[in-house]
C-alpha cells in the first residue's frame, strides 16, 4: 500500500486530482440524474468537514448518520474522517430506542439526519443524549417550524466550512495529512440476533485491505456504474459505495426514492451489483408473475427459451463443455429472450454480481445463470470488514459460499465453528472488551456459524452453532436449514421452525402476499387483507403441498408434523426480525407462545388477541383466529 | 381586506334552498375548514366559490374583485384551484400527463407552434416539466410518475389530484374531502401535505373535511353549516364549544 493513500480522505483528494470532472456520485432528483464530479464531491466533503470543525468537532469524535442513501450520507462520513473522526451509520428504519442507543453508545457529538422523520426520532430522545451537540438535517422540507437550538441544516454547516476554508486555506490539507491508516474509519453496529447491538471498529487499513482483496477476485473498473440502494449502515454497502468506489473511482448512483429502486436500476444498467437474497428472489418472482400475465406469444417464447438457458447453466455448473447445437440455440434464445429480459431488469451491463447475508435457493441461482447473469454467493461478517469467502469465477456451487478471498484464512474449529483470519479483522468492539475477547481469540474471528470445508476448498455454512437444536428424543436438526428450504417456495416469505426439546417439528409460516394473492386471483378466490388471505382453507391446501415437498427431502425423524400460517408478516419494527431480516428466534417464540402451545396440543385452531406496534410508537389491538394444519 | 369574501350567498335548486344567506371571510395564508352534517350545503358552497354553480343572491369577492359572474376557467386564471370529492382525473393518462395538463392555463404557445413542437413548444415544455417535477418531489409521488392513473390505489389518486391542482399555481386551493376513504396513515400523510402546501407555498386552503380530528388539528378557522345555514364561524376551539354545533352533530336533548 503506498504510504500516502492510507485513508479515505486521501483517496478522495487523489480522485479529485486524477478524475476531476468525471462523475463520482449521481442522484436522481426532479426526474433527472444529477451528477456530482469527483472535484465537487471532494469540495462538498471539505466544506462539510471544516464546518464540523468550526462547530467544535475534534480528532477522534464521531458523527452518527441516519437516513436513506444520498450524497449527503457519504459526504458526512468522509467529512468526519477528514476531520480525524469516524462515521457511524444507523439503519434508517430503526426505532427510537435503537437510534438513541447507538448515538449514545458511540459518543456521537453530531448526528446527520436525512429529513424531518429522522430528526423527529432524535429530538424525541434528545434529553437522554447529553453528549450530542448538534443535529444536522439534509432535507429542509417540513423543518420550517422547528426551532430546537441543536438543529442546523447541512447547507449551513457547509457554509461555515467555506468560510473557514477562506480563512485557513491549508487547514483541510493539514487535517487530511494528519490521518493514519490505523485510525478508526467507521464503527459498524451489528444487528445481533440477541441483546444490544455491538459496534465493530474498523480502521482504514482494515477496509482498504478488504477492498483490494475483493477487487482481486471480483474486479471493478473505473468506468463502472453502481446503484447504491441498500442501507449504508450495512458493511456490505459501505464496502462497495465508499471503500471500493474511492479505491477504483467508479460512479455511485443514488435512487430517487426507496420505492423507485427497480426503475432506477433499469435506467442506470449497473456493471456490478451486490444484494441480499430477497432482492434476487423478488426479481425472479416478479418475472414469473409477469410472464403469467403476458401475451401468449411472449409466454411461448419464455417457455421455449428458458429450458435452453437452464441446460447451459447446468452444464457450466458441472464444468462440462457445451455442445455446438446447444450453443447455437443459445445464441438464438439470447436475442429472442435473454437480452430483452435482462434489459427489462436493468441487468444488461452486469459483469459481476453477488448475494450474501443468507442462503439463496438453487432455483433462483439457476434462473439468473440461465439468463447469463453470473450470480455468486459470498460470506462474511461485519467484524472482518464484510467478506471472507466468495465463489470464484466459473466455480459456482449452490450449497457453498465459495472459497476464501486472497489474504484470508478460513478453518473449522474442533467443535465445528467457522474461524477466519485476515488483516481486515476489527481491532475490537467499541467500549465492549468482553465481547471482543469472546469473538476474537488468538487472532481468529469466531463466527458462531457451524460449517465445514469441502474437498475442493469451498466453505459450506450450516447454521448458527447455537441454533443447531435437538428434539426431545435427541435428534439433531437445524431450524434455519429447514426454514431456508421452505423459503425456496415462492409462496413462502418467512418461516420459523420449532422443535427444541419438543417431541416433533412444527412450523409457523408467513405467506408471500403478492404471489399467493396472484394465485388466489387466478383461482377466483376473493380476499381482503393479508390476515384474511392467510386464513383461507384453499391457501392452507396450497401451502400444505409446498411443505410436503420440503418434507420429502428431510430425514424421517426431522420431518415437519404441523404448521400454521401467521396472520401477519414478521417485521423488524416488531423486533421479530433483525434489520437485516434474520428471524429473532427467542423473541418470536415468546411472542407467539399461544400459537406454539396450540401447535403442540390437539386443538385445530387458536384464537389470537394481540397488540400491534407501529413505527411511530402507536399501538393497535388485533383479534383473529388461526387454523392449524396437520401433515401426514 | 380578506383575500376571499363570501357575502350573503343564497343558492336554490327549484324549490329547494341549498344555501341560505351564508357569508364568511377567508384571510390570506390560512387553512379554512367547512364542516357540517350530510346535506348541509358544503360542496354547494365550494361549487359557488369555484364557479360550478351561480348563486341566486350574494357575491363572491376575490382580492376586492367581484367574481360571482365569472366562469370557472376565468377564476382558475385568477388563482383558484380545486380537487373533487370523487376523483376527476384522466384515468387513461399517466400521472405526468395529468399534471402537465394542470399547467394548461400557464401555457403560452399556440396550437400551431405547439404542434410543430421543436422551438418554442419544446422550450416551454421543459419549463413546465420542471415545475411539475418540483410538485412530484413535493408530494413524494416519484415512483408513480409514469404510471397510468387508473391503475393506482385510491389514496394515491387523491394525491395525484392534489398535485394537479398545485400545478395550476393556485393562490387559493379548494379541497373537497381530501381525506375521505383513506386509512389512518394516508390521512396523516395528506394532513402533512396540506400543512406543507400552506406553510411552504403560502397557499390559502379552503377544505371540506369530515374527520374532526384532522379539522381541529390543522385548520385556523372553521365554518359550520347546517341545512344551508351558517351556525358557527370561529377558531376550532370556539366552534367546538358552540352549543348550536353540538346540537347539529349530536342532536338535541329531549
Amino acid at each position: 500500500m503506498s504510504e500516502d493513500l492510507d485513508t479515505f480522505p486521501k483517496l478522495l483528494a487523489r480522485n479529485a486530482r486524477e478524475f476531476g470532472s468525471k462523475p463520482a456520485l449521481r442522484e436522481k432528483e426532479f426526474g433527472i440524474w444529477q451528477a456530482l464530479s469527483w472535484q465537487q464531491y471532494h469540495d462538498k466533503v471539505r466544506d462539510f468537514s471544516l464546518g464540523l470543525v468550526s462547530l467544535g468537532f475534534e480528532r477522534g469524535d464521531k458523527v452518527a448518520i441516519i437516513g436513506n442513501n444520498r450524497p449527503e450520507w457519504v459526504c458526512a462520513e468522509l467529512a468526519a474522517q477528514g476531520a480525524g473522526g469516524a462515521g457511524v451509520g444507523i439503519y434508517q428504519d430503526s426505532n427510537l430506542t435503537e437510534v438513541a442507543f447507538v448515538i449514545d453508545h458511540c459518543d456521537a457529538k453530531f448526528v446527520v439526519a436525512e429529513d424531518q422523520e429522522q430528526v423527529d426520532k432524535i429530538l424525541d430522545m434528545i434529553d437522554k443524549l447529553p453528549k450530542l451537540k448538534n443535529v444536522i438535517y439534509a432535507e429542509p422540507r417540513g423543518m420550517r417550524k422547528y426551532d430546537h437550538p441543536a438543529l442546523i441544516s447541512f447547507a449551513a454547516v457547509e457554509e461555515k466550512g467555506r468560510a473557514m476554508h477562506q480563512a485557513e486555506p491549508s487547514r483541510w490539507e493539514q487535517n487530511i495529512a494528519a490521518g493514519k491508516g490505523s485510525d478508526a474509519a467507521i464503527i459498524s453496529y451489528t444487528s445481533g440476533t440477541t441483546g444490544s447491538p455491538k459496534g465493530a471498529v474498523l480502521t482504514f487499513d482494515n477496509l482498504i485491505v478488504m477492498a483490494k482483496s475483493v477487487n482481486a477476485v471480483d474486479q471493478k473498473l473505473q468506468s463502472d456504474e453502481f446503484v447504491s440502494f441498500l442501507p449504508l449502515a450495512w458493511i456490505g454497502e459501505q464496502m462497495v459505495s465508499v471503500t471500493i468506489s474511492l479505491l477504483v473511482g467508479f460512479t455511485i448512483n443514488f435512487p430517487e426514492d426507496p420505492s423507485t429502486v427497480t426503475e432506477d436500476i433499469r435506467e442506470i444498467g449497473p456493471h456490478s451489483m451486490f444484494a441480499p437474497p430477497r432482492i434476487w428472489e423478488n426479481m425472479t418472482s416478479t418475472v414469473q408473475v409477469k410472464i403469467m400475465d403476458t401475451t401468449r406469444f411472449k409466454r411461448w417464447m419464455y417457455e421455449w427459451a428458458m429450458p435452453i438457458g437452464y441446460q447451459i447453466a447446468d452444464l457450466k455448473f458441472k464444468k462440462q463443455p457445451v455442445p455446438l447445437g446447444l450453443a447455437l440455440l443459445h445464441k438464438l434464445s439470447y436475442w429472442a429472450l435473454f437480452r430483452p429480459l435482462k434489459e427489462r431488469l436493468g441487468l444488461s451491463n452486469l459483469r459481476t454480481c453477488s448475494t450474501g447475508g443468507a442462503a439463496l435457493g438453487p432455483d433462483v441461482f439457476r434462473f439468473f445463470h440461465a439468463l447469463g447473469v453470473p450470480l455468486k454467493q459470498l460470506y462474511g461478517q461485519t467484524e472482518i470488514s464484510g467478506i471472507s469467502c466468495i465463489h470464484p469465477d466459473g466455480d459456482v456451487q449452490f450449497h457453498t459460499v465459495g472459497k476464501p478471498i486472497p489474504g484470508t484464512d478460513v478453518k473449522i474449529s474442533a467443535d465445528g465453528e467457522i474461524l477466519s483470519r485476515s488483516a481486515s479483522i476489527t481491532p475490537g468492539y467499541y467500549k465492549n472488551d468482553d465481547a471482543t475477547k469472546q469473538t476474537i481469540r488468538g487472532g481468529w474471528l469466531h463466527s458462531g456459524d457451524a460449517g465445514y470445508l469441502t474437498d475442493d476448498g469451498h466453505l459450506v455454512v450450516i447454521d448458527r452453532i447455537k441454533d443447531v437444536m435437538r428434539l426431545a428424543d435427541g435428534t439433531q436438526f437445524s431450524p434455519q436449514y429447514i426454514e431456508n428450504r421452505l423459503k425456496f417456495s415462492p409462496y413462502i416469505k418467512e418461516a420459523v421452525v420449532i422443535g427444541n426439546d419438543r417431541p416433533q417439528l412444527t412450523a409457523m409460516i408467513c405467506i408471500d402476499m403478492s404471489i399467493v394473492g396472484k394465485w388466489a386471483e387466478n383461482q377466483k378466490i376473493s380476499y381482503t387483507t393479508y390476515t384474511d388471505l392467510a386464513a383461507k382453507e384453499s391457501v392452507y391446501g396450497l401451502l400444505e403441498k409446498e411443505v410436503e415437498k420440503v418434507n420429502e427431502t428431510l430425514p424421517q425423524a426431522a420431518k415437519l408434523k404441523r404448521f400454521v400460517l401467521l396472520y401477519k408478516e414478521l417485521d423488524a419494527d416488531d423486533e421479530e426480525l433483525t434489520r437485516t431480516r434474520k428471524v429473532r428466534r427467542g423473541f418470536v417464540e415468546d411472542r407467539y407462545k399461544d400459537v406454539i402451545d396450540a401447535l403442540y396440543s390437539d386443538k385445530t385452531d387458536v384464537p389470537i388477541d394481540t397488540t400491534i406496534k407501529f413505527q411511530d410508537g402507536k399501538t393497535a389491538r388485533f383479534q383473529t383466529t388461526l387454523l392449524l394444519r396437520d401433515l401426514t | 381586506m380578506a383575500q376571499l369574501e363570501v357575502k350573503n350567498i343564497t343558492l336554490r335548486f327549484g324549490g329547494v334552498t341549498a344555501i341560505k344567506g351564508v357569508g364568511f371571510n377567508v384571510e390570506q395564508g390560512t387553512i379554512h375548514a367547512i364542516i357540517g352534517p350530510n346535506g348541509a350545503g358544503k360542496t354547494s358552497m365550494l361549487n359557488c366559490i369555484s364557479g360550478v354553480y351561480r348563486p341566486q343572491e350574494g357575491q363572491i369577492v376575490l382580492n376586492g374583485q367581484d367574481i360571482t359572474a365569472l366562469s370557472p376557467y376565468a377564476r382558475t386564471g385568477m388563482g383558484l384551484a380545486r380537487t373533487f370529492q370523487n376523483i376527476a382525473l384522466f384515468k387513461g393518462m399517466s400521472v405526468l400527463d395529468n399534471l402537465l395538463i394542470g399547467r394548461h392555463t400557464h401555457q403560452k404557445t399556440g396550437v400551431l407552434a405547439g404542434g410543430i413542437y421543436y422551438g418554442s413548444g419544446q422550450k416551454e415544455e421543459v419549463v413546465h416539466r420542471e415545475y411539475v417535477e418540483d410538485i412530484i418531489d413535493f408530494l413524494e409521488i416519484e415512483s408513480i410518475r409514469k404510471k397510468t392513473v387508473g391503475t393506482l390505489a385510491y389514496g394515491l389518486q387523491k394525491r395525484v389530484e392534489l398535485a394537479r391542482a398545485l400545478a395550476l399555481e393556485p393562490k387559493i386551493l379548494l379541497l373537497d374531502e381530501p381525506m375521505a376513504g383513506m386509512n389512518a396513515e394516508e390521512k396523516e400523510d395528506m394532513a402533512r401535505f396540506v400543512l406543507d402546501i400552506n406553510e411552504d407555498r403560502g397557499t390559502t386552503i379552503i377544505m371540506i373535511e369530515h374527520d374532526m380530528g384532522v379539522v381541529m388539528d390543522i385548520s385556523n378557522r372553521v365554518v359550520v353549516l347546517n341545512f344551508g345555514q351558517k351556525i358557527a364561524d370561529g377558531t376550532p376551539h370556539e366552534v367546538q364549544r358552540s352549543s348550536d354545533v353540538q346540537k347539529a352533530y349530536l342532536g338535541q336533548e329531549a
